[in-house]
């Protein structure tokens, strides 16, 4: 199956990756070349099998609704590229046009 | 041309737990103590593993069975990917096509009934698509000075559970959507399964608007839709679909723009209320693309007829269901019914309490919409701390219904009871007793001291027997007043019967 750049431009942009034009080809065949491979399902016979909603087969995995300690503040904060040592801080986030 | 409003609506609401969806922090509001309720689960650090809070789910459940819904036999959970700084994963942990409940419908009354005309009220029923869980985002706080500094994040909400509540385009005005959101909330309120406290949004809302302009040729036109963001006030609410209505209606006259035409896109705003108009969020480049999947980190979540049925059976009576029952129950007016429940499961109780021990639901019931209603809110105390409880204020209408007492009587006592309490002196039904004795309130039952007083009174007022009998029915009053000053106690309305009788002689 062969993706198109633009499918592949939109991934890219959906993942917030940056690709340029010269990536852009590669994915292109890289990508097709992975899908392809997993299209080999699609010659299965599934009529009679019941479409599977979830890869585990258990169920009911549930926790009572008990406080645990929360991290401390300042460990909470210190994977964060920047805070102020209350808040994460961020690029200015706009909202409105 | 003429047009018809169509309204839509998503809720949501955050449950009543102790902890988050996912994780054990907690979900106190602590707006004061940013990212301190955190942990590796609801922070998205690699590794953490989300587990289902078995109390949301029920707290779910319980929300869904209020809305009529049908509950899944089978849900899972589904990863809904977007990148913004309040969504530390780079996904919220949500429900796609399986949700836990489906297919509901609310009853709104929208139209106020007539208290005596007996005419039927008018109900729009809603129907609710479905009804979901999802974790709650951060909280995103912006600079507001405009000068473009950091925003800053605090992810103390982040993982809250939510039910997402979403309805059938089945609205038609905006007042109707205020009037679902108020019986929503009460609903919710009722069954203790969120704090609905708007102010700490824990419920908030998005309308979807649009209008269906019938055209001269009869034809219906759609106008494109849009969706007015995070609503956090009821008042709101209604002005901002207010607002949408009118600019749709004249932006459709100056260009006839259809849904999905050129131009005819769906919009998302936000509302303005110092403004009272919306504005446009940021449009995303791309229409939205969440690339659902199921989330491999969670187990699915399979209940059976007999769980949701025990469930069913914890639930407390829904408002509109108890509105029509204290009706029929007490012969109380709509407006009487309506007023006691819709102040709360507390008020109602109350209510009740005090009907069913006095004998008397429409006395109970005026004493509750206007007696009790300006104490409790002069004296700043709700019914829950409210110092007279239901068996003394049953005592006291019940001393007024086997015409012990009269009404004005009754309100004497009732002041003084309020004072007593003031004063750290316990209510009883004797101390109703004791005050009726000493301040000689009891209606005098024995007609004779009555009949001698009113011969003494007749006796001194030629004129206002003569004011009466030439045609001024007013003099009567001047009468009865000096018969009720010799004989406290006297029922004024034995005493004017008994007086008419004496003048017609």
């Amino acid at each position: 199956m062969e993706l198109s750049r633009d499918v592949v431009r939109k991934v890219a942009d959906l993942a917030r990756l940056k690709v340029s034009e010269g990536e852009l080809d590669s994915l292109v065949s890289d990508l097709s070349a992975m899908i392809g491979y997993v299209q080999v399902l699609n010659e299965v016979d599934t009529t009679d099998v019941a479409p599977m909603v979830h890869a585990v087969e258990l169920h009911n995995v549930l926790r009572s609704d008990t406080i645990i300690e929360s991290l401390p503040r300042s460990e909470a904060l210190s994977n964060a590229p920047r805070s102020d040592g209350s808040y994460f801080l961020v690029p200015a986030i706009i909202e409105s046009e | 041309m003429s047009y018809e409003i169509i309204i839509g609506l998503e809720i949501h609401v955050q449950l009543q737990t102790k902890t988050k969806i996912f994780c054990g922090c907690s979900t106190t509001f602590n707006p004061d103590h940013p990212n301190v309720q955190t942990c590796p689960v609801c922070l998205g650090l690699p590794g953490a593993l989300p587990v289902l809070n078995e109390h949301a789910y029920y707290l779910g459940v319980k929300t869904a069975l209020g809305l009529g819904c049908q509950i899944a036999p089978y849900t899972k959970w589904d990863r809904k990917q977007y990148f913004y700084p309040d969504l530390p994963k780079g996904y919220q942990i949500s429900q796609f096509d399986l949700p836990f409940s489906h297919h509901g419908q609310v009853d709104v009354v929208t139209g106020d009934s007539s208290a005596n005309g007996g005419n039927e009220p008018t109900v729009r029923r809603v129907r609710i698509l479905r009804a979901h869980l999802e974790e709650d985002a951060g909280k995103n706080m912006h600079d507001e000075s405009g000068r473009g500094r950091d925003s800053k994040v605090d992810l103390n909400r982040a993982g809250t559970p939510l039910v997402e509540i979403v309805t059938e385009p089945d609205l038609r005005s905006a007042d109707e959507a205020r009037r679902f959101l108020e019986e929503l909330r009460l609903m919710l309120t009722y069954l203790e399964v969120s704090d609905c406290n708007m102010q700490e949004g824990s419920l908030r809302c998005d309308a979807n608007v649009n209008l269906h302009v019938t055209q001269p040729d009869g034809t219906k036109v759609p106008t494109p839709i849009v969706e007015i963001k995070n609503l956090n006030s009821f008042r709101f609410t209604e002005q901002a679909i207010e607002y949408e209505v009118a600019r749709q209606w004249e932006s459709f006259q100056q260009t006839g723009i259809r849904m999905g035409a050129k131009g005819g896109h769906k919009r998302t705003v936000g509302f303005d209320p110092n403004r009272g108009s919306t504005y446009s969020l940021r449009e995303k480049e791309e229409a939205a693309d969440y690339r659902y999947f199921p989330d491999p980190d969670l187990v699915p979540v399979m209940t059976s007829v007999e769980k949701i049925n025990s469930i069913r059976a914890e639930m407390c009576e829904l408002p509109a269901t108890r509105r029509q029952r204290i009706l029929d129950e007490f012969q109380l007016s709509p407006y009487d019914a309506a007023v006691i429940i819709d102040q709360g499961r507390a008020v109602a109780d109350y209510f009740e309490e005090v009907a069913k021990t006095c004998g008397d639901g429409k006395q109970a019931a005026n004493w509750l919409t206007q007696d009790m209603q300006a104490a409790m809110k002069e004296r700043d105390e709700t019914i829950s701390n409210f110092p007279i409880r239901p068996h003394v204020l049953s005592a006291l209408l019940d001393r007024i219904n086997k015409k012990q007492i009269t009404i004005k009587s009754a309100r004497e006592v009732f002041t003084t009871l309020l004072e007593d309490a003031d004063s750290g002196h316990p209510l009883s039904a004797n101390r109703i007793d004791e005050l009726v004795k000493s301040r000689g309130l009891a209606i005098v039952q024995d007609t004779g001291p009555i009949e001698t007083a009113i011969a003494e009174v007749l006796s001194r007022n030629a004129k206002a027997i003569a004011d009466f009998k030439s045609g001024n029915e007013k003099a009567i009053g001047a009468l009865i007043g000096q018969v009720m000053k010799s004989v406290k106690g006297a029922d004024p309305q034995t005493v004017r019967e008994k007086l008419l009788a004496k003048l017609g002689e």
